[in-house]
């Protein structure tokens, strides 16, 4: 995430200007929601789209945020990625599937616990996975742009594979649990209730990312690795070992967002992690290869065109997201906020 | 003991497969400027960067304070108290001129717990440091950013300082600053190998010099001898560095 | 002056030799050697992956560049001839507009794409093309008008190429000579000229050129080539002959639809072709089809014997089971991708060939 004036501890001059960070791309969030209000017409459906879409982009955000800093930090792009979705995702109809008491409750609060328990079983094994994935696929074609591109690929065959081999290759249903069917009204607008759940939770994860980039030293030392890897290491820092740590938070992550994913489909098939994986090239493209923040305003962005084109022409909803992109590169060529590298 | 706080023993380095250090033989004595001269394309570059384990020497020695540290990795030879300022200055511009620092702070876990004393003086050394403390290290003018990159190896004190080119691009008012600046950091008992092109800034920091040629030591010595023998500077450098002003 | 025909590039192998010549000769010969409808189909579908893992290697192998998009070349000759085939009848024109109003679009949409994507990395463009590939799909199967949707389009072919057409009424050495005989023919004739074409580009000054910008771009430009524009060019000419093959596919199958050309398992399909056979030969995409082909149609029969016999074991039973279940042929192929991109990376191709260098004769 780009610079912010950091707080007390700093022996603080005298009175200069503040720093202002580079908003306007933001502000294309807020924008994009103005602008499909007319389109729309009836302001209940209008802010029901809305959450819809920051709910979705959330989602994404979290998948996408752990391949985008992947990709600053290691210079590595995981075409595989999509096998950490999947994972999580399928893992969730299985947990969920367990839990059966709990999921029909007609108590939120464990259907909550449910869907929390789901979350952590995946983070766990995505990250696991994710660990092994980058010993095994990606250490040996560290800097070969060209292998790495193919053979992680491979990787997601093979795990797109085995996953049919545990699961079976048809689609799973997933339904939401009990008391989180259905949606609340907030005057005239139906507001579905997973979607608040989504958003509280990928609201939550957002700050914590935040928090962690911008508040810690590991942070800090991500992103200066992201701008130049060299340096880091020259002022004393093992940056390596702080490689394979940001690439199995990405794929925990990636399977938290996995879980959360097949919830909002209501089904998994084994190729949701190839369908995400687009979504997510799109969003980290936008956004800027080795943003965080370039990625969280890239994902609401494509979360929001996604269900305001879904309500208002279905046919063309991925090629607006094809569209939003080009019209990002023709403004900014390297993405919303691009990561200077050396 | 020897006086030489760093030694490089018959160094040889290869790029892909160009051979740019053919044996280099260097000491650099403790307490004292080192200076490295020579032009574009002597080595002088790869030189720092072998030291620093960002490209590893092929063959020979590098002995920092008695350890062979030419096969180990980067962050170690970092670790051991030698801090590098590239011909890049390294900044990071995304950053904050306080997180830049805090960074080089290894100790720090935010700017917070920085050595106060210490900011202090590197503030007087460099003011620019103080005065653009929270912005993004980017909108640094090319001589703001320079004091960064020295200011930032000297956030916490260091055995041995790797500079390469300080003065490189800079107006000379801004050279005045760095002269200042370097010889406060000498005071302090740090050990200083400095590459440099510019004679004059070299001539009133270098306590020792040493001539790179080809990827080899030509000449090394008193800076003092260097200075006064014009035709020793003209055999070595090829043109009179007075005319360097 | 079989080199000539080679355009100077040979095997360089005797083993790579005699394996093509098996693949070849056994492709000529196919509807008498293997007798069958299903058998034919087999091979008229490595015929068609030969041109199409051909033309991909000259953008991956060649020039370097990694597309996903290629399937959808694949798919507008395809679907071109099919709409043409529906929409004209079955006449020989209908399949000529099908083929050019295919080169057409491809032409256009391959020149948008290259000038667009190519100024950007590599990975940039890896991207954009697996989107721009998923719209494409998206789109076919949208237009059902055109298209024919989900279901895509059958059609009739000239007379002369349809199944009912009998060339003679006894079968002549085990072949019976049917329109799907003559269809066959048609398709080997193509193959093998789009091959030799295909040779012979990259044999050229033009294919030297790419393989420089392959190897160092910056050096290539610093010689003066407009990387741009040969890239652009290579960009091109594979999405045509792509385009070719697709149209082969459709006159062979009388059927098209979203999923016969252009969905993402085929362009892995691709992938892994080109990969295994060997990435810059040309020879590794008629040795990777034919492999994997021949592997996808008849390996899964050898998997379900051992995956049923797995299946009486105890605890393990079940997983090793599906693990070798004749669905999940692609895993091993994946596994097989995965290792030949570390070991071999240069294909059975380029395996034959560096031991032929070393076990021969001295390089």
């Amino acid at each position: 995430m780009t610079a912010r004036a950091t707080a007390a501890s700093a022996p603080t001059p005298d009175a200069l200007p503040k720093v202002r960070a580079d908003l306007l791309p933001l502000l294309l969030v807020p924008a994009l929601a103005l602008l499909a209000l007319p389109l729309v017409g009836s302001l209940p459906t209008w802010v029901t789209l809305t959450v819809a879409g920051l709910a979705m982009g959330l989602i994404i955000f979290i998948i996408a945020s752990g391949l985008t800093l992947v990709f600053g930090l290691m210079d590595i792009l995981n075409f595989g990625h999509g096998v950490f979705i999947a994972l999580g995702a399928f893992l969730a109809t299985t947990v969920l599937g367990g839990m059966a008491d709990w999921t029909a409750s007609q108590n939120v609060f464990a259907n909550l616990v449910a869907i929390f328990a789901a979350m952590v079983v995946a983070m766990a094994a995505a990250g696991a996975v994710g660990m092994a994935f980058e010993r095994v696929i990606i250490r040996p074609v560290y800097g070969q742009h060209l292998k790495q591109i193919l053979i992680t690929m491979g990787g997601m065959i093979v795990g797109e594979e085995l996953i049919k081999a545990i699961w079976g290759p048809q689609s799973i249903p997933l339904p939401l649990p009990a008391a989180l069917r259905g949606s609340v009204l907030i005057g005239d607008a139906a507001i579905e209730k997973y979607r608040i759940v989504a958003v509280v939770v990928g609201l939550a994860i957002f700050a914590l990312i935040f928090w962690v980039l911008n508040r810690t030293k590991v942070g800090l030392l991500i992103r200066a690795g992201v701008q130049d890897r060299e340096m880091v290491e020259a002022l004393g820092y093992r940056i390596r070992r702080l490689f394979v740590g940001v690439f199995v938070a990405g794929s925990a992550l990636a399977g938290i967002g996995g879980v959360l994913w097949g919830l909002f489909q209501q089904n998994v098939i084994p190729q949701i992690g190839a369908q995400v994986n687009i979504l997510i090239f799109i969003v980290i493209i936008i956004g800027g290869l080795g943003s965080a923040g370039g990625s969280f305003v890239g994902a609401l962005l494509v979360g929001l065109l996604a269900n305001y084109t879904g309500f208002l022409a279905p046919k063309v909803a991925l090629f607006s997201n094809i569209l939003l992109m080009v019209l990002v590169l023709l403004w900014r060529p390297q993405g919303l906020y691009p990561v200077a590298k050396r | 003991m020897s006086t030489a706080l760093l030694e490089l023993e018959g160094v040889h380095t290869h790029i892909g497969a160009y051979h740019i250090l053919h044996g280099v033989d260097l000491e650099v004595p403790r307490g004292q400027l080192t200076v490295l001269l020579g032009r574009n394309g002597a080595g002088k570059t790869t030189t720092l960067r072998t030291i620093m384990g960002l490209w590893r020497a092929s063959r020979g020695r590098v002995v920092f304070d008695g350890t062979d540290i030419a096969a180990h990795a980067t962050p170690d030879v970092a670790q051991r108290g030698i801090a590098y300022v590239p011909e890049n200055m390294g900044i990071f511009s995304d950053l904050t001129v306080e997180e830049n620092m805090t960074l080089a702070a290894r100790g720090a876990r935010n700017a917070g717990e920085i050595d106060r004393a210490r900011l202090e003086w590197i503030f007087g050394l460099f003011p620019a440091m103080k005065k653009f403390w929270l912005h993004p290290a980017g909108l640094l003018s090319g001589g703001q950013k320079q004091m960064l990159a020295v200011a930032r190896a000297i956030t916490e004190p260091r055995k041995l300082l790797l500079v390469d080119e300080p003065t490189k691009g800079l107006a000379p008012a801004i050279i005045q600053n760095m002269i200042a600046a370097f010889r406060e950091l000498k005071s302090t008992d740090t050990t200083i190998l400095l590459v440099e092109q510019n004679f004059n800034f070299a001539r009133q920091l270098g306590d020792s010099v040493a001539v790179m040629d080809n990827g080899r030591i030509v000449h090394s010595g008193a800076m003092a001898e260097l200075a006064s023998d014009e035709s020793l500077q003209q055999r070595l450098l090829g043109l009179s560095l007075a005319a360097h002003q | 002056m079989l080199r000539g025909f080679l355009s100077n590039d040979l095997p360089r192998s005797r083993v790579l030799t005699a394996a093509l010549v098996v693949i070849v000769l056994g492709l000529a010969f196919a509807p008498f050697l293997f007798p069958g409808a299903r058998s034919l189909n087999v091979a008229a579908k490595i015929l068609v992956f030969i041109v199409l893992v051909a033309s991909y290697d000259l953008l991956l192998g060649y020039t370097g560049i990694v597309s996903f998009a290629h399937t959808m070349f694949f798919g507008i000759g395809a679907y071109g001839v099919a709409i043409a085939l529906t929409r004209l009848g079955p006449t020989w024109s209908a399949i000529a507009a099908g083929v050019v109003g295919g080169l057409a679009v491809s032409l256009v949409l391959s020149l948008v794409i290259g000038l667009f994507s190519l100024r950007v990395r590599a990975i940039f463009y890896a991207m954009i093309t697996l989107a721009v590939a998923a719209a494409f799909q998206t789109l076919a199967s949208q237009l059902s008008d055109l298209t024919g949707g989900e279901d895509g389009l059958t059609f009739k072919v000239p007379e002369v190429l349809s199944p009912g057409f009998s060339l003679m009424e006894e079968p002549f050495l085990g072949a019976s000579l049917d329109g799907k005989f003559l269809s066959y023919y048609l398709l080997f004739v193509v193959a093998v000229v789009l091959f030799l074409v295909m040779l012979r580009v990259v044999n050229s000054p033009f294919g030297r050129v790419l393989q420089a910008i392959r190897e160092n771009d910056f050096r290539a430009e610093a010689l003066g080539y407009r990387t741009v524009i040969y890239r652009t060019l290579s960009n091109v000419l594979g999405a045509g002959f792509a385009t070719l093959a697709g149209a082969m596919l459709a006159v062979w199958l009388r059927y098209n639809g979203p999923d016969t050309s252009l969905s993402f398992e085929i362009m892995l399909d691709i992938l892994l072709m080109v990969v295994i056979g060997g990435m810059g030969t040309m020879y590794g995409a008629i040795v990777g089809a034919t492999v994997f082909i021949l592997t996808q149609s008849y390996l899964q029969d050898l998997m379900k014997l051992a995956s049923d016999g797995m299946a009486v074991l105890p605890v393990a039973g079940g997983f090793l089971s599906a693990l070798l279940s004749p669905d999940r042929w692609l895993l091993w192929l994946g596994v097989l991708f995965v290792l030949s991109v570390y070991y071999f990376p240069t294909g059975i191709v380029g395996k034959l060939r560096t031991r032929a260098l070393g076990g021969t004769r001295r390089p």
